[in-house]
């Protein structure tokens, strides 16, 4: 870090990292909130578990090969083999992965990679509350937090990923690479899974089985936006040369860039969340004749949709695409729902899956022609591309290892909580033993009371 | 002697690498690390089976019934 000039760029980039990392943490409580208040009373403990738990357990394992896999597999397996040169520097018993004056950056990138990380276990884990097992959900959280959405970050959401460079990939802000895939992979365990106690009626009707809390779940998903702030601020580089990024850019003009390093701004990707954002909501509160848990579900279905080209978008274009892919979001929910006997206890699979997916075909179409990279012979982005994309992300990163590993658990009976403990609750042992001990030390009190 | 290679600040920091404690035991550290993640799946993995296996007909109907107006 020699110079001042060099020493500010490198502590405000850290900083800037930093920071959104902390914005971030807000998704994380924000989830949390909001499969507790969808939640019935009698399993509320083990699902704020189920979700917390998954700080740890992803972090860990984004340590010790997650974070190698993003910077190994940019072209493995299809397009070539392993990059040692920049896997290595990332493995867990790297000199970089650790406190180090000659690596400033690592850790807070590591960081903000791993944020997106425990968000896409967590989207899954809401999907599947009140009947799966922890230890089955737990799995899937590692696995989709720190292999399957990383992959799909090497070939899709790094400057020299294969699907950038192949198909014209384009997903800025991770309508693919973390909501179309978590959504897929919810879909496939769920599938597996089977619907909570209750939730059809003989003749196959769903039944809604509401939250119950509404206002902890409206709390949830304000701190879900909040979060997705950072979330948007992290997916930037902040501030970068030309002649560091080494494409094709001409002049001196620093600028802030998407993942790929192509130029945007913070200004234009604040239009575009915000329009995006109330684009879903309104097109939410029409189509949903203003039920509150879809309409504020929308608002973020609407930025989860528009966010593979809102870095390019016109806010206007960015409001309207949020509005088109919340209302087929909605619909393909409620048809899934009564077609395949889906229950989706957050909506999840529509808010995130069917949103991304529908986001990253409409950026084949509105982007068309763009370069999807600062560097020379990378494909222009494209509507073959993005839809193989969005194929690669739901069905073959996210829905189909989901299913397969859902089988597997489901083969050895470790998936599903048995049925008297579903209809009893999965706190009942620990209320029974509160209400015991409430019991023993009031009797206890009285006694003494009694003596005095 | 210093865990962490230095005994004293008086270096140029533009020549000091990684300053943690016990450098060259990364890849034990490592084992280390794994084994902990993977034993603590094993331990909750089992003792989850032999909750689920205790508490399947600890309620009574009465109880469940009452647990279930909850909401």
């Amino acid at each position: 870090m020699d110079g001042n000039l060099n020493a500010l760029t490198t502590i405000f980039t850290e900083f800037y990292y930093w920071v959104t990392v902390v914005f971030m943490f807000l998704i994380h409580v924000g989830f949390c909130m909001y499969e507790v208040g969808v939640s019935r009373r009698r399993n509320h403990m083990h699902t704020l578990m189920k979700n917390v738990m998954i700080i740890p357990l992803v972090t860990v394992t984004f340590f010790f090969f997650g974070w190698w896999i993003y910077w190994a597999f940019p072209d493995f397996p299809l397009f070539g083999g392993l990059n040692h040169e920049m896997g290595n520097p990332n493995l867990p018993w790297s000199e970089t992965m650790g406190t180090n004056l000659s690596d400033r950056i690592t850790g807070v990138f590591w960081a903000a990679f791993l944020l997106f990380s425990w968000t896409a276990a967590s989207i899954v884990s809401g999907s599947v509350i009140e009947r799966i097992r922890s230890s089955a959900l737990w799995v899937h959280a590692v696995l989709i937090g720190s292999v399957f959405w990383i992959i799909d970050a090497a070939w899709g959401w790094h400057y020299a990923g294969w699907m950038v460079k192949y198909l014209g990939y384009h997903d800025a802000y991770a309508s693919g690479v973390i909501h179309a895939i978590a959504g897929g992979y919810a879909l496939g365990v769920l599938m597996v899974l089977g619907p909570r106690l209750g939730k059809f009626t003989k003749s196959g009707t769903p039944r809604d089985i509401p939250p119950h809390n509404t206002w902890m779940v409206t709390i949830g998903i304000f701190l879900i936006y909040t979060g997705f702030w950072g979330f948007y601020a992290a997916c930037n580089v902040p501030a970068i040369s030309p002649e560091a990024i080494g494409g094709e850019i001409t002049g001196t003009t620093w600028t802030a860039t998407n993942i790929y390093l192509a130029p945007t701004s913070l200004s234009g990707i604040t239009f575009n969340f915000l329009m995006s954002l109330s684009g879903g909501l309104m097109a939410a509160y029409v189509i949903s004749k203003g039920d509150a848990f879809w309409t504020f579900s929308g608002g973020l279905a609407g930025i989860i949709t528009a966010s593979a080209g809102n870095d390019l978008y016109h806010p206007i274009q960015a409001m309207i695409i949020g509005a088109i892919g919340v209302v087929i979001a909605y619909k393909l929910h409620f048809w899934v729902e009564r077609r395949f006997k889906i229950d989706d206890a957050v909506g999840a699979v529509a808010v995130h899956g069917y949103s991304g997916f529908v986001g990253l075909i409409i950026a084949g179409f509105v982007l068309w022609g763009a370069p999807s990279s600062p560097f020379e012979g990378y494909a222009s982005i494209n509507p073959v591309g993005q839809t193989l994309g969005a194929i690669i992300m739901f069905f073959v990163l996210g829905f189909l290892p989901g299913w397969i590993v859902a089988k597997m658990q489901n083969a050895v009976g470790a998936l599903r909580i048995p049925e008297e403990v579903e209809l009893q609750g999965l706190d009942y042992a620990e209320h029974h033993t509160y209400e015991d001990a409430k019991n023993e030390i009031i009797e206890s009190d009285k006694a003494y009371l009694a003596d005095k | 002697m210093s865990t962490i290679g230095l005994e004293n600040w008086a270096v140029d920091l533009a020549e000091v690498g990684p300053i943690y404690p016990f450098q060259g035991w990364e890849i034990a550290m490592t084992v280390i690390g794994v084994v902990f993640w993977l034993g603590w799946h094993r331990i909750q993995y089992v003792r989850e089976t032999e909750h689920l296996k205790n508490v399947r007909n600890i309620g009574d109907k009465e109880k469940i019934a009452k647990a279930l107006e909850r909401y």
